[in-house]
């Protein structure tokens, strides 16, 4: 092995990588700037900005009030008079109290004014259940802003996209939402030392297969790509896609795959009905119907609020386990 | 208040106080008799009474500065000195109009002018002014953003988060709530248990005026105090103007909730009427003058509807255009 021809790589976790995009970001370009609750002086609930507000002082780092409405609408109206904000809530669950201003106006100034105001504005959140939080701070909702046309929604699920996709969200004109699943800011692994920006609109395929899709993203990547270990110990060969990004959906990975594989499992945190799983599982419908050799399976969260034990908390979420028996059953195995 | 600030009465701009309220004014009365002709369609609020507090209150800003109104802002982009014309096209929904025709009476928006909106969902633009100002204190600008809002807005939430973000980060917005004593159909009596609204901009700390809205002149005059204490870098200002709108709420409202006796007597101190008839008693204008200025009017809005007429219909092939913009290449 030639060590001089390897790239450098740099241990991290998914924490310290969107650190180290924020902080890229701050340094790079002076119209940005980081405002949420707690972001400064307390480091972050999630303790992604810890450090920063003594690197860039309190104008670049602000700390805001609890009015998740106000400050995502003055990151709006910030972006409009030339600023990058980079606006943190604490979790999606908390967002809902500034969906009027995601929705009603971050998403459709655009259009309204007939393409003559875009909105530059990155708005990250925390997501998802796995920390016993209970049914107001553990929910998926992701999947709702995918719905809504004139925002792009992502879904960091690995080291080089926590580190690489806020500099080309930023550098987006359009209003760009990031979803941080919780239990990844942990995951610990190898980034090269030169991480930089990555692209935000096409699907992953993290491991190649040729018998199932398993599409996920974000959280339940990982429980995905240990199902397809545990897939491959019987001989099934499972191809993995992440889809990074929810809006736009790269339809063109995910119809690719599926003609190849002719099975599909659709693996979503969000509940099914009505979900992002739903709408996956509609566009194979529309243009991978006749490739199909199996229905298209789905593993969700169960279809109740995320409850406060551990044992009724992981038996709500997607597992490796059902992920894999999904995929089994496909192949009618 | 210095000489520099104070409102320069001078027959020449008296003249034209009143030549923006009465061009306001046939503009909107125009859209209501094009509204039943239904070329104009939609919801159509007319601001018809209140002209007095955007001509008045615009009168401040320079041309950097930045505007944030509501559904009922006509008079605040023509005021702030959008070309008729266009907005005109944009009531038809004509791609010559302002917005290009996507947004309508509601969301008249405007670049040039730095005109953001056109905000139909109360107390939704006030993050917004809130957002614009920060963006203006943080590069260094000595920008002013002023928020139009109605009395109605001051019971949302967006309100007062939007109150308490501005003066704690010390933000040049100028906040000027509308208040014509019904939101919608509810009365102010029935909605806020504080009705003397100026009162709440100061429990956060902002200096607050109560304006009669229904003068010209003196919404004019505070506005350039709120402004010259804005730029001077005291933080946000609130004016609270009492006004009245005469007429419905939008094409559908039959009016239920209050007597044809209380929009008469408010009639009696319309903003035109009154200033109109002051500049004439004074003698500062005379009647030719008043008539000069109804035939522009006239003539102004004849030409914008001419204008929206032979606008154009934005070609269905470009339903999707102004969802997203393309990244620079």
């Amino acid at each position: 092995m030639n060590d001089a021809a390897a790239p450098a790589t740099i241990k991290t976790t998914y924490r310290e990588a969107m650190k180290a995009a924020i902080r890229a970001a701050l340094r790079s370009d002076p119209r940005a700037f980081l405002m949420g609750e707690d972001v400064g002086r307390y480091g972050g609930c999630y303790a992604v900005t810890k450090g920063l507000l003594a690197e860039f002082g309190p104008e670049r780092i602000r700390d805001t009030p609890l009015s998740e409405s106000a400050f995502v609408g003055a990151g709006i109206g910030a972006a409009l008079g030339g600023m990058r904000p980079i606006v943190e809530i604490m979790t999606v669950n908390f967002s809902l109290l500034a969906l009027d201003q995601i929705v009603n106006n971050a998403a459709t100034l655009l259009h309204m004014s007939g393409g003559q105001f875009n909105v530059p504005l990155v708005i990250r959140m925390a997501t998802g259940a796995g920390r016993q939080l209970a049914a107001q701070h553990s929910h998926s909702l992701e999947g709702w802003y995918a719905h809504i046309p004139g925002i792009k929604v992502l879904a960091p699920a690995t080291l080089e996209d926590a580190r690489g996709m806020l500099a080309t969200a930023l550098a987006d004109p359009n209003p760009v939402l990031i979803f941080e699943h919780v239990m990844l800011y942990n995951m610990e692994g190898e980034l090269a030392a030169d991480a930089g920006a990555v692209d935000i609109d096409k699907a992953a395929i993290r491991r190649p297969g040729r018998d199932v899709t398993l599409i996920a993203y974000g959280g339940t990547l990982f429980k995905t790509l240990a199902a397809a270990e545990a897939l491959a110990k019987d001989g099934i060969e499972a191809e993995v896609i992440d889809l990074r990004s929810l809006r736009p959906l790269d339809s063109a990975t995910i119809v690719g795959s599926v003609s190849r594989t002719r099975r599909a499992v659709v693996v979503d945190e969000g509940w099914k009905t009505g979900s992002l799983s739903a709408e996956v599982t509609a566009q194979i419908m529309e243009h991978a119907f006749w490739s199909l050799d199996a229905p298209v399976a789905r593993v969700c969260s169960a279809e109740v609020p995320i409850p406060y034990p551990r044992h009724l908390e992981q038996a709500a979420l997607p597992q490796p386990e059902a992920i894999a028996a999904a995929a089994r059953a496909t192949l009618g195995r | 208040m210095t000489a520099a600030t104070k409102p320069h009465l001078s027959r020449a701009h008296l003249a034209e106080l009143l030549r923006q309220m009465v061009r306001i004014r046939r503009f909107e009365e125009k859209c209501v008799e094009l509204y039943q002709s239904e070329k104009i369609r939609g919801f159509l609020h007319v601001y018809i009474g209140e002209e007095a507090v955007a001509v008045g209150a615009l009168q401040a800003l320079t041309p950097e500065d930045a505007v944030v109104a509501t559904y009922r802002e006509h008079g605040h982009a023509l005021a702030r000195g959008l070309p008729m014309t266009t907005v005109m096209a944009e009531m038809y929904g004509k791609s010559e109009g302002c917005s290009r025709g996507r947004g309508g009476s509601m969301h008249i928006f405007d670049a040039a002018t730095r005109f953001y909106g056109g905000n139909a969902i109360v107390g939704g633009g006030l993050p917004l002014a809130v957002g614009l100002g920060l963006a203006d204190k943080m590069q260094g600008r000595p920008h002013v953003t002023a928020c139009f809002f109605g009395e109605g807005a001051v019971a949302e939430g967006e309100f007062h988060e939007s109150m308490n973000l501005a003066a704690l980060w010390q933000l040049p917005v100028l906040f000027v709530c509308e208040n014509n004593l019904y939101a919608m159909g509810t009365a102010l009596k029935l909605s806020e248990s504080e009705t003397d609204i100026h009162l709440k901009a100061q429990s956060y700390r902002i200096p607050s005026e109560a304006v009669d809205g229904m003068d010209v002149v003196a919404v004019e005059a505070a506005a350039r105090r709120a402004v010259e204490a804005i730029r001077a870098g005291q933080g946000p200002y609130f004016l609270e103007c009492r006004t009245y709108r005469f007429r419905a709420h939008s094409m559908f409202d039959a009016e239920l909730y209050r007597d044809k006796a209380e929009v008469e007597e408010w009639k009696k101190h319309g903003p035109i009427l009154r200033f109109g008839t002051w500049l004439r008693e004074t003698g500062i204008l005379h009647e030719a003058d008043v008539q000069a200025i109804e035939v522009e009017a006239a003539a102004e809005v004849d030409a914008a509807v001419a204008f929206a007429e032979a606008g154009t219909w934005e070609p269905v092939e470009d339903l999707t255009k102004h969802v997203y913009r393309e990244a620079a290449r």
